[in-house]
């Protein structure tokens, strides 16, 4: 007959780990479901691995979708050459400890036309180096799903996103020609050549994502913790002074800071916040008191009304 | 804003709501309540979840900010930002200024989080509506208070009822346009209830609201209505129950075969209804083999046992063929199989529901091919359900489901998992329609002819409980009751028997 069982006995009394709270064990198991459906739908799944907090998440609800398995799908770093050195560094421990398949791509023809943000401009920067640079990977590897670890309270556009979102044989996204989602029953019937973007992040917060690497114990980029560091002022945002490629401007001056970042991308494109939070406790309770978004350190989403939109259009995450 | 005030007024209520505490550290110790909302522009929809995210805190300074900059200062009469503004997301929709699609709104108070699916009031977007409502414990249905309810307020509830909804809350807003008017209030509620009451719905509770003041949102609205001694409206989200399929029976579809090794052959999946534990028998649907679970294994530990929502991966203790779709469940408490079912579903796609045509019909990890036949459509004005012989867009239609291999189903009313299907166009690959299971199909041969009806003589005392079941009102247009006297059962009956 059935029967139901209170959630006290499902804890293993062996585990040190105190069980998932189950606000948080919904959206794991919401996850964990996209991640299983999308692998056996698809004939080359690929994950978008950015080094950030949410690809850290994803990266570990993917082990645990397929555990005791490993990861049958590769990462996919799309390396602009610009990304904080620490990034690379806690990328490549990643890679070594968990045992995974790494691609990392960088658009030959920014690297050989010298395309940099200081150059080129966000913009036209990030359109060839982000943008242009995943398609190239895309089709490379003939993926016809990629997941990501975007989520739907990042950014206004992105609320209307579907958990697979469509993507035409050129990476086009059509907001107003979506596939409806009802329950959690996916459609994943794509012609050839065509793709699917799968968000098992959708329904997280930031806040959620925080509370779930700590109740984790997920590792996550240092970056994130505050700590002295050398910082120069620019266009309003705090920027990492540590790599020799940033040329002071005029009137510009490096000086120590106890700074840590909410976001994580290009360096000289993500501002730090000025922040004392040094452990996960002081960050979850900064956030709960934060007065803005995480993507306010954001330069590309400033740049015009609508501006994430019009690049995922083009085929940005 | 009477924010600090009603604040005060409220903590001496039993149902105190107030906006995330800034240093409470937060525990969550209920899921997510997902609800959507109903209504149309005119009756400030927006305004009312943006009221929500505004005094819950979840609109960050620079995200105003950005509003304040893309609206060139317009502002409502408070001095807020144009809440709209906040929710239209796709720069298509703010250049026509109508909400074309469904978007997931995110906000949380100290006792619990909340998905607010936002879905356009038109008549035209009845799939938008369903979209949202499939995975909604709850829905909050608007009107303004100078209008009371309209014909779109009976096509939604409809609607939310229909895709399984069974916990309403009526914002009755705009109330102080009416000058705080109980009356109308009390009016409008008790019509509303009436109306829940035929679809069925009983838990309903009704609030005067004004989105625009703030008032019964988040913060009480005591000062204006004295009179009004009810819960605010996060007050009522935050009781709210989310269903729970797990006094069900036990449900596993299969999404996937782990095998790392030769040693491990675990069956992957999301529990989607009732429970699970080492020592159970389960059966493996539709090849009917049988096994007992020896372990369920997940990433932290191995388990003694999960229950609906898990996800999970199963051992069994012997070798069996499974394989993805097939549905573990089980072995006392199983779901239908067979080859015809009948089903309700939303016509999503300007092409309708054609029939004969043959779709693919994916159902938990299962997917098929199924041939469609409309029966009936539904008039959403008066309720009344018509013969149609196909289904145009945003039509809500009942049809015979027609399958060459073993479907496994159970009804939606029982499982909202197990019992619901998305139907795709081979030619197009688009999601068509979203269905729901209302029963089997006996594989009676000759009697289930679109045209005739089976007919049943019974005893009347027989013949009244019969119709009054539940499973009887979803076949009502397929069966023919006749009252007879016992004895000429009996005579009926032993005609039959030989």
């Amino acid at each position: 007959m059935p029967h139901t069982l209170p959630e006290t006995e499902l804890h293993n009394p062996q585990s040190t780990k105190p069980p998932l709270d189950p606000h948080l064990k919904a959206l794991e198991n919401e996850a964990i479901h996209i991640f299983r459906e999308v692998a056996a739908e698809f004939e080359r799944p690929v994950m978008l691995y950015s080094i950030g907090k949410d690809s850290s998440v994803l990266l570990h609800l993917a082990r645990k979708a397929f555990y005791p398995g490993r990861i049958p799908f590769p990462l996919l770093h799309i390396d602009t050459g610009w990304k904080f050195r620490e990034m690379i560094a806690f990328r490549d421990e990643m890679v070594a400890r968990y045992d995974l398949d790494l691609v990392a791509h960088t658009n030959p023809r920014g690297a050989a036309e010298n395309v940099t943000p200081f150059t080129h401009g966000s913009a036209l920067y990030t359109d060839i180096m982000k943008t242009e640079a995943l398609r190239q990977a895309l089709d490379a590897g003939q993926y016809d799903a990629a997941f990501g670890g975007a989520r739907r309270d990042e950014e206004a556009s992105r609320a209307k996103e579907r958990i697979y979102s469509f993507r035409t044989p050129d990476h086009r996204w059509d907001p107003r020609n979506q596939r409806p989602e009802l329950w959690n029953v996916y459609n994943g019937m794509i012609r050839k050549g065509e793709s699917v973007r799968a968000f098992p992040l959708s329904n997280w917060t930031e806040v959620d994502i925080w509370r779930y690497i700590q109740a984790e114990e997920i590792p996550i980029v240092p970056l994130y913790f505050a700590e002295k560091r050398p910082v120069v002022e620019r266009d309003g945002m705090l920027i990492l002074a540590e790599d020799p490629r940033l040329e002071l401007l005029p009137g510009e001056v490096k000086r120590e800071e106890v700074i840590r970042f909410r976001t994580l991308g290009c360096f000289p494109l993500t501002g730090a916040i000025r922040s004392e939070a040094d452990t996960l406790d002081d960050i979850i309770a900064e956030l709960e008191t934060a007065t803005v978004s995480e993507r306010q350190g954001r330069a590309i989403d400033r740049d015009q009304a609508g501006s994430m939109e019009k690049k995922k259009r083009e085929g940005y995450f | 804003m009477t924010a600090p005030a009603a604040a005060n007024a409220a903590l001496d209520q039993t149902v105190v709501s107030l906006p995330v505490q800034e240093t409470a550290r937060v525990v969550r110790d209920t899921r997510p309540l997902r609800l959507i909302t109903c209504g149309s522009v005119d009756d400030g929809k927006s305004t009312l979840i943006g009221r929500l995210l505004w005094d819950t805190k979840a609109v960050k300074e620079d995200q105003a900010a950005s509003l304040q900059r893309d609206s060139s200062g317009k502002q409502n009469d408070l001095g807020l930002p144009d809440f709209a503004l906040l929710l239209d997301g796709l720069q298509a929709e703010r250049e026509q200024g109508i909400t074309i699609d469904v978007a997931y709104r995110y906000f949380a108070t100290d006792k619990r989080s909340f998905i607010v699916a936002d879905t356009p009031g038109h008549e035209q977007y009845t799939r938008n509506m369903a979209t949202g409502a499939s995975t909604a414990d709850l829905a909050v249905l608007l009107v303004d208070a100078r209008v009371g309810l309209l014909e779109q307020t009976r096509r939604h509830a409809t609607i939310a009822t229909l895709m399984g909804i069974r916990q309403f809350v009526l914002a009755v807003n705009k109330i102080d346009l009416t000058n705080y008017d109980r009356a109308r209030f009390d009016q409008i509620s008790h019509e509303f209830r009436e109306l829940a009451l035929s679809l069925g719905v009983r838990q309903v509770t009704a609030i005067p609201v004004s989105a625009l003041k703030g008032e019964n949102v988040v913060y009480d609205g005591r000062a204006s209505m004295p009179w009004y001694d009810g819960p605010t409206l996060i007050g009522v989200l935050e009781l709210a129950t989310t269903r729970s399929a797990q006094t069900v029976g036990f449900r596993l579809p299969v999404q996937r075969v782990s095998r790392p090794g030769e040693s491990f052959r675990g069956y992957q999946g999301t529990v989607a209804g009732g429970s699970v534990k080492p020592g159970d028998s389960v059966v493996i649907l539709p090849s009917g083999m049988v096994a007992n679970v020896t372990k369920i294994v997940t990433f932290d530990l191995v388990r003694n046992a999960a229950v609906a929502g898990d996800a999970i991966t199963l051992v069994l203790d012997r070798q069996v063929d499974v394989s993805r779709g097939d549905v573990i469940a089980s072995i006392d408490s199983q779901p239908m199989t067979g080859l015809a079912f009948d089903a309700q579903l939303v016509a999503l796609q300007p092409e309708g529901i054609q029939p004969g045509k043959r779709y693919w019909l994916k159902s938990g990890s299962r997917r098929q091919r199924v041939q469609v036949q409309p029966v009936s459509q539904l008039e959403l004005k008066s309720g009344k359900w018509n013969h149609a012989d196909e289904l145009p867009m945003n039509a809500i239609g009942k049809v015979h489901l027609a399958f060459d291999e073993q479907a496994i189903f159970d009804t939606y009313e029982q499982n909202r998992t197990t019992g619901a299907f998305i139907l795709i166009d081979p030619d197009t690959n688009n999601t068509v329609a979203g269905g729901m299971i209302t029963a089997k199909r006996a594989a009676l041969g000759g009697i289930h002819t679109e045209e005739s009806r089976v007919i049943l003589s019974l005893p009347a005392d027989l013949a009244d409980q019969l119709m009054a079941t539940e499973l009887f009102a979803s076949r009502r247009e397929d069966v023919e009751v006749r009252r007879v006297t016992a004895g000429k059962a009996v005579n009926i009956i032993d005609a039959i028997d030989g």
